[in-house]
C-alpha cells in the first residue's frame, strides 16, 4: 500500500494551555529534522490540532514511519491514503479499494468514522458513514459492521483532499525535544548512560554530553564506541555536543595520592565537577547520569550522596529505580545495546580496586581529597582546556 | 617517529604493486572470461601470475588457485579436501596453535560434517610434538594441516619431518600447510616438503588485501566450496580478482628478490631487539629466538602491564604493534597460543608482538627500545591493586 500522508497524533502537549503553540511548533520542527535526510519531499504542517506530513517524490513509507517513531511528543502515526476529491462515487471506490488492499482476510468487523472539515461537501458526516459502510459491505460479503468494538475503525476525513486511514502506529510519546531546555549527560561506553540520556530527552530536554577517557589505558576504539552511542541517542534527542575529556593525569594523580579503595569515588567526584563546568558554560540546567541504586560500589546510597555533594546543578538519574534487565530492555529497544556491549575498557574500570569502599563517608573522602590540593586545580583546568568537542548528529 | 612493527597483521604494499593494481583496475579492466581482446588481455595477467608463483614454488601452473586470501585458502583446502575424501576416512589432524582460519574450520568440520579432529599439543617453544602426530595417525586419517610459521610467537614447524612421517604411514593422507606467515620469508617447495596443499596470502608480503592463492597438488581430490561460473577449473568460481592477482604476483616476485639478505637483516634486528629488551626486568621472550624461529616475529611478555595499555602507550609515541595476535586482538580473550606453549600467568595478558618487514630499520628498533625503557617502568607503577 502506498501512503501519501502521515497524520501525527500528539498527547500531552495538547494540554499545555497557552503554551500549546510553542509545543506544536517544536514538534513540527522536530518532525522536519527527523525527515531531513530521507529521500523524497515532505511538507509538514499543522491544522486543527493535528500535524500532517504530505509526501512527494521517491520516498519509502517504512523509512518515514521509522524516522517518525524517533520524534518525542508523537503518540500515534497514521499512514493515510490521500486522494483528490473526484466526487462521492469515486470516494466510495477509493475506500473499498483501501479495505481490499489493507485487509487480506475480510472476515473482520468494521465501522466508518468520517470527519468533514470542508463544510461545503455535499454530504454530512453521518451520510458519508452510512453510504461508505454500505459500499464496503456490498463489496466484501464476509465483512460485518460492529459499531461498538470494530476490528477496524475506518477513518475518512474530507479536507481539500480526501484522507483515508485505519492504522495507528504507536509513537515514542514524551515531549518534543527543545521544549524543556537542555542537560549535560555523563556518557560512558556502558549500557546505562545512553538509556538515561534517552529518557531525559524524551521529556523534551536537549542533550550535551561529557565523556572521560584515559589514554593509553583506554583505546581510540573505546572513544569511537562512545561517539557511536551518542549518534544513536542523537536520532531521538537531536544533535549532541560531545565533550571528550582526557582524564588520565587526574586519574594517575588520585592514584598516587589517595587511598586506593577510594579511587573510584574520588574520580567520579571530579568527573561530576568537570561535567558541571561544561554544563554551566553552555547553559545546561542539570546533569544526567545512568546510575541505579546499588548496581555497583560507586552507586550505593552513600556513594551517590558522595558524588552528588560536589554539584550545585541538579543531577537527574532517570534509571535510579531500574533493575539491570529493565535497562537492557530499553537499550535494546532504542538500539544502543549492541554497541554498548562491545568489549572496550573504560576509564572507570582500569584501576578499580579489588574491594572499593561501598559506604564512603563524605568526611573521609574530603580529607583524602585534601592530599590533591597541590595540583588538582591545574590538572582540572588542563583537562577542561584540552577537551575535544565533537558535534554528533 | 612513525614505526610500524605490526607486519604480521598486514604490510604496506610495495609502490609498484599499487601502480600495477591501479593500472589493471582502470585500464586493463577486462573480464578474463570475455571473448574479446580485453578479456584476453586480462587473462594474460592471470597466466603470468600463475607462472610467477609456480616458478617460485617449483610447481606446475595448473596447481595454483587464486583466492581472496589466507582464510579462504584454508577453508577451501580443509573443507574441499575433507569432503572429497570422506569415503577414505573421517579423521583430521591439526595443531592446537593454528590460526583461527584453520581452527574454526576444523571445528565446523567436527560439529557440522561429522569429522573427528585431533589437535596436536606443542612444546614450550610452540612446535608440534612429532610423537603426538605419530600417535594420532590412524587408518581413518585423511588430512593433516600444520602451519609453517606461527603468527603469534613465530615458531617454525617441522613440516618436512611431519609430512614424511605422515606419508610413510599412508601416502594417501593429504598434508596441508598454512604458510600465510611463512611465504615470503622462506622458500617453500611443496614437492620437496612432500606436502599437497599450501595456503598463502597477498597482504602479508606487501601485496594487496583480499588476495592470496592455494597450491593444490594435481593429484589432490578436492571439491569446491563456492559455486558459480566455474572459473579456475570449477574449484573456485567467481570472476578472478585480476588487479589483485597482478599485485599479488608482483609482490611475491619482489619479496623473493635478495631474500637471503632481507632475512639476514631481520634476523640481526631481531637478535639486537631481544638482547636489549630482555635487559628490562621481568620480561620474557615467548618461543625460540635462535635461527630456528621466524626472522620477523618477536613475542615479548612484560609482567605487570596489560598488553593493551602498553600498546596504546607505544601508539602514542608513533609505534604500532599487536597484543597477542592482531586477528584475535579485538577479543579480550587470552591467547590460546600463549596458553598452549605453557606461558606463565603473569605474561598471558601482558604480551606484545613486534613483527618486522624488510623495511624495518635499526633506528626504528632502537627508538622502540628506548621508548619501551621509558614507558615500562612508568606503566608498572600504576596497576590494579
Amino acid at each position: 500500500m502506498i501512503f501519501q500522508t502521515f497524520l501525527l497524533k500528539y498527547g500531552e502537549i495538547g494540554i499545555k494551555g497557552k503554551n500549546r503553540h510553542l509545543f506544536e511548533d517544536a514538534l513540527v520542527r522536530q518532525v522536519r529534522y527527523a525527515l531531513r535526510e530521507l529521500e523524497g519531499e515532505f511538507r509538514v504542517h499543522k491544522s486543527q490540532a493535528r500535524i500532517y506530513v504530505d509526501c512527494e517524490g521517491d520516498y519509502d513509507s517504512d523509512e518515514v514511519i521509522g524516522k517518525l517513531q524517533t520524534v518525542f511528543g508523537l503518540v500515534g502515526i497514521c499512514p493515510v491514503v490521500r486522494k483528490k476529491d473526484e466526487g462521492f462515487e469515486q470516494l466510495k471506490k477509493d475506500v473499498t479499494a483501501f479495505v481490499d488492499e489493507m485487509y487480506l482476510d475480510k472476515n473482520i468487523t468494521f465501522k466508518v468514522e468520517s470527519r468533514r472539515s470542508r463544510k461545503t461537501y455535499p454530504l454530512n458526516s453521518m451520510e458519508i458513514n452510512r453510504a461508505v459502510g454500505e459500499a464496503v459491505l456490498e463489496a466484501f460479503p464476509e465483512i460485518r459492521v460492529d459499531v461498538h468494538h470494530p476490528d477496524v475503525l475506518l477513518r475518512i476525513e474530507v479536507r481539500n483532499d480526501i484522507y483515508i486511514y485505519s492504522q495507528i502506529i504507536p509513537g515514542p510519546g514524551g515531549m518534543p525535544v527543545g521544549t524543556n531546555g537542555k542537560a549535560m549527560l555523563l556518557l560512558s561506553g556502558g549500557i546505562d548512560s545512553p538509556v538515561a540520556g534517552y529518557m531525559i530527552a524524551k521529556r523534551g530536554v536537549g542533550l550535551e554530553a561529557a565523556y572521560f577517557h584515559a589514554p593509553p589505558y583506554t583505546s581510540e576504539r573505546a572513544k569511537q564506541k562512545v561517539v557511536d552511542l551518542a549518534k544513536i541517542v542523537a536520532r531521538y534527542a537531536g544533535p549532541i555536543r560531545l565533550n571528550v575529556v582526557n582524564f588520565t593525569d587526574i586519574q594517575l594523580y588520585i592514584y598516587d595520592q589517595c587511598p586506593h579503595d577510594e579511587l573510584t569515588i574520588i574520580m567520579r567526584r571530579y568527573m561530576m565537577k568537570i561535567a558541571e563546568h561544561f554544563a554551566e558554560e553552555s547553559g545546561c540546567l542539570g546533569l544526567i547520569t545512568g546510575e541505579s541504586i546499588g548496581q555497583v560500589a560507586s552507586q550505593t546510597m552513600q556513594s551517590l550522596a558522595a558524588t552528588n555533594e560536589v554539584c550545585t546543578l541538579p543531577v537527574y538519574r532517570p534509571l535510579i529505580g531500574f533493575d539491570k534487565q529493565e535497562i537492557v530492555e530499553v537499550s535494546e529497544k532504542i538500539g544502543t545495546y549492541e554497541t554498548s556491549i562491545q568489549p572496550f575498557e573504560d576509564c572507570c574500570t582500569i584501576f578499580v580496586a579489588k574491594h572499593p569502599v561501598t559506604k564512603p563517608s563524605i568526611k573521609i573522602i574530603r580529607r583524602s581529597e585534601e592530599k590533591l590540593a597541590d595540583r588538582i586545580e591545574e590538572l582540572m583546568k588542563t583537562a577542561i582546556d584540552t577537551a575535544e568537542i565533537i558535534e554528533v548528529r | 617517529m612513525d614505526v610500524y612493527l605490526d607486519n604480521s597483521a598486514t604490510t604496506r604494499a610495495y609502490e609498484q604493486v599499487g601502480d600495477v593494481v591501479r593500472k589493471v583496475m582502470c585500464e586493463d579492466f577486462g573480464n578474463p572470461s570475455s571473448m574479446h581482446y580485453r578479456g584476453v588481455d586480462a587473462e594474460k595477467y592471470i597466466k603470468e601470475a600463475k607462472e610467477t608463483l609456480a616458478k617460485l614454488m617449483k610447481v606446475q601452473t595448473k596447481e595454483i588457485f587464486f583466492t581472496s586470501g589466507g582464510t579462504e585458502g584454508d577453508n577451501l583446502a580443509l573443507i574441499g579436501s575433507a569432503r572429497a575424501n570422506k569415503r577414505a576416512g573421517n579423521h583430521l589432524i591439526t595443531s592446537s596453535i593454528e590460526h583461527p582460519a584453520i581452527l574454526n574450520t576444523m571445528r565446523f568440520l567436527e560439529e557440522e560434517e561429522g569429522f573427528r579432529v585431533t589437535y596436536l599439543p606443542v612444546d614450550s617453544y610452540g612446535r608440534i610434538k612429532l610423537e603426538a602426530l605419530k600417535e594420532a595417525l590412524c587408518k581413518d586419517t585423511i588430512l593433516v594441516s600444520v602451519m609453517y610459521v606461527n603468527n603469534e610467537v613465530g615458531s617454525v614447524q617441522p613440516i618436512m619431518e611431519a609430512a614424511s612421517m605422515v606419508k610413510a604411514y599412508n601416502k594417501n593422507i593429504l598434508f596441508h600447510v598454512d604458510a600465510v606467515q611463512g611465504f615470503g620469508k622462506y622458500r617453500i617447495y611443496p614437492k620437496k616438503l612432500k606436502v599437497d596443499m599450501v595456503t598463502a596470502s597477498g597482504h602479508k608480503i606487501h601485496g594487496p588485501k583480499g588476495t592470496g592463492f592455494l597450491y593444490i597438488g594435481e593429484h589432490v581430490k578436492i571439491k569446491p566450496i563456492v559455486f558459480g561460473g566455474e572459473q579456475q577449473k570449477n574449484i573456485r568460481s567467481g570472476t578472478e580478482n585480476v588487479p589483485g592477482i597482478a599485485g599479488l604476483s608482483l609482490a611475491a616476485s619482489m619479496i623473493y628478490e635478495n631474500l637471503d639478505e632481507k632475512v639476514e637483516h631481520m634476523r640481526c634486528l631481531k637478535a639486537h631487539f631481544i638482547e636489549e629488551v630482555t635487559k628490562i626486568p621481568q620480561t620474557t621472550i615467548h618461543g625460540l629466538y635462535d635461527e630456528t624461529s621466524a626472522p620477523h616475529i618477536i613475542s615479548v611478555g612484560f609482567a605487570g602491564i596489560r598488553g593493551e595499555v602498553l600498546l596504546h602507550a607505544l601508539e602514542d609515541k608513533g609505534i604500532c604493534v599487536s597484543s597477542g595476535s592482531a586477528c584475535a586482538s579485538n577479543h579480550p580473550a587470552i591467547s590460546g597460543v600463549l596458553k598452549g606453549i605453557g606461558t606463565k600467568k603473569e605474561y598471558l595478558d601482558a604480551t606484545l608482538r613486534f613483527s618486522m618487514s624488510e623495511f624495518t630499520t635499526r633506528e626504528e628498533i632502537d627508538y622502540t627500545l628506548a621508548t619501551l625503557n621509558e614507558l615500562v617502568p612508568a606503566l608498572r607503577h600504576y596497576t590494579r591493586r
